[in-house]
């Protein structure tokens, strides 16, 4: 339970904490407190949840977390984020570019790709998530029907990274392989694989995956307007 | 069944959850193999790749070893293209050997945080569709268990059984193309 009467910087304080924790409950009672106190919904994003998902993510990468405490921080800020993300909308935030995401054909690995989808989410991307087992003319319809800046492919497996260049041909015979950004990832991809394949950017986790998404498309943006 | 062949080998086994964190497999290969190498004649890996995504590879090279052939241990019981036929068939397969489902609860359950969380079920599985066991040596205890991993997950189950014909002849390959080591 939340103690009534904390302060803006200790409710911040303690969602990072908890969210750390992976507690949705308290996270999700946290916001609502944080909201009565008319704290911004910007603020508990760039203050609490996604520094704690940083941290989670470096904890994993130390060995300190494995999967499930991952899995269940995730799952703490996604709660938040169902309240947030209205408000976000609300206070006329604009999203800062369209990603379409999903895990390649043969392949039912989601876990990181829902992680990243959380962290877009969060640093302002709209996010249209494909689910799993995602067929190369299924992203070209996609695509089609979207328009999204940036397409994301995830691939977990060694019998399944194949399909990044499959979906990377599909698009070019659709004609749609200068429309969009291409980045890829998942745990055995790698920088060299990403530009073997032909792909625009890869990122090792979800943090670096908004940075790079950031970059690549202030990028293509500049060049368009240039 | 280094024992029933009378392979003049000693087995030195790593630790099994390192499948869980295959980041950390060469480099830990690396440092058993290279004190071995000091003591045996000849060193030969009994992994494949095993997720390591060529890391083991690399260190194999460098270090004149062999290992076991193909990607992962599914591979070797099953036979990669049986493997494959399984996966396409159905890519939200699940798959055990004999070891997944006598461990399970500790290898899968528990690993997965899913003692302590059952509401990570669907996180985890919600894609999936069946378990297939890899049935080397199947009894009625194993059976039961492979059983009970289904249940507790909540898949069908299907068996395939392969025998440990996989194993034996990939271990055979791997002996008879080891020679010495390079010193
Ligand atoms: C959890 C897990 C599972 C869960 C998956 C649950 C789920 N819903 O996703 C379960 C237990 C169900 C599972 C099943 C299988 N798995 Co598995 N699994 C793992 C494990 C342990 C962790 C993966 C994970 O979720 N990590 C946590 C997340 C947060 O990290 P991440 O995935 O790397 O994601 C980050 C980055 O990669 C990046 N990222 C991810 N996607 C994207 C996309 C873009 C565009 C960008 C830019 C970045 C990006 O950002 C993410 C967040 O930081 C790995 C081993 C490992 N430690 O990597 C094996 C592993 C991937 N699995 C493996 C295997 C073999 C299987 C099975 C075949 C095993 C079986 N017994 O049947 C099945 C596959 C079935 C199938 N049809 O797909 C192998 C793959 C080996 C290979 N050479 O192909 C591994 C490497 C384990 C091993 N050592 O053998 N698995």
């Amino acid at each position: 339970m939340t103690s009534p009467g904390m302060t803006p910087e200790e409710i911040l304080q303690k969602m990072y904490d908890e969210t750390l924790l992976g507690n949705a409950p308290e996270v999700l009672s946290l916001t609502h407190q944080a909201l009565e106190l008319n704290m911004e919904p910007q603020t508990l994003l760039f203050d609490s949840l996604i520094p704690s998902l940083e941290e989670v993510g470096a904890r994993f990468e130390r060995g300190d977390y494995f999967v499930p405490e991952m899995l269940i921080a995730g799952r703490a800020m996604a709660g938040a984020m169902e309240v947030l993300r209205p408000l976000l909308a609300e206070t006329g935030v604009q999203t800062i570019g369209k990603f379409l995401m999903g895990t390649v054909k043969g392949d039912v690995h989601d876990i990181g790709k829902n992680l990243v989808n959380i962290m877009l989410e969060g640093a302002g991307f709209e996010v249209i998530d494909l689910g799993v087992q995602v067929p190369p003319e299924r992203f070209v319809e996609k695509i089609i029907e979207h328009e999204p800046d940036i397409v994301g492919m995830s691939a977990f497996l060694t019998t399944t990274m194949p399909m990044f260049k499959a979906n990377l041909n599909a698009l070019q015979k659709a004609g749609l392989r200068d429309q969009v950004i291409v980045m890829v990832g998942g745990a055995p991809v790698t920088q060299e694989y990403a530009d073997a394949v032909g792909a625009d950017g890869y990122a090792p986790d979800a943090s670096a995956t908004v940075k790079r998404a950031k970059d690549l498309l202030q990028k293509k943006r500049a060049l368009v307007n240039a | 069944m280094v024992a029933e062949r009378g392979w003049p080998v000693d087995v030195l086994p790593l630790p099994p959850l390192l499948h869980n964190h295959p980041e950390r497999i060469a480099g830990e290969v690396d440092e058993l193999a290279g004190e071995l190498l000091g003591r045996y004649a000849t060193v030969a890996v009994g992994y494949a790749d095993c997720g390591t995504y060529g890391a083991l590879d690399e260190v194999c090279e460098r270090r004149g070893l062999s290992r076991l052939e193909g990607l992962h241990c599914y591979d070797i019981y099953g036979g990669a293209d049986r493997i494959q036929e399984i996966f396409e068939a159905q890519p939200g397969t699940y798959v055990l050997t004999d070891f997944l489902v006598r461990s399970f609860d500790r290898t899968v359950i528990a690993e997965l945080g899913l003692d302590r969380h059952p509401e990570l079920r669907d996180a985890y599985f919600a894609h999936y569709t069946r378990m297939v066991w890899l049935a080397q040596r199947p009894d009625d205890e194993l059976r039961r268990l492979a059983e009970r991993a289904a249940a507790r997950i909540g898949l069908p189950l299907s068996v395939v059984p392969t025998g440990h014909t996989g194993l034996e002849r990939a271990l055979e390959i791997l002996l008879t193309s080891t020679a010495a080591n390079p010193a």
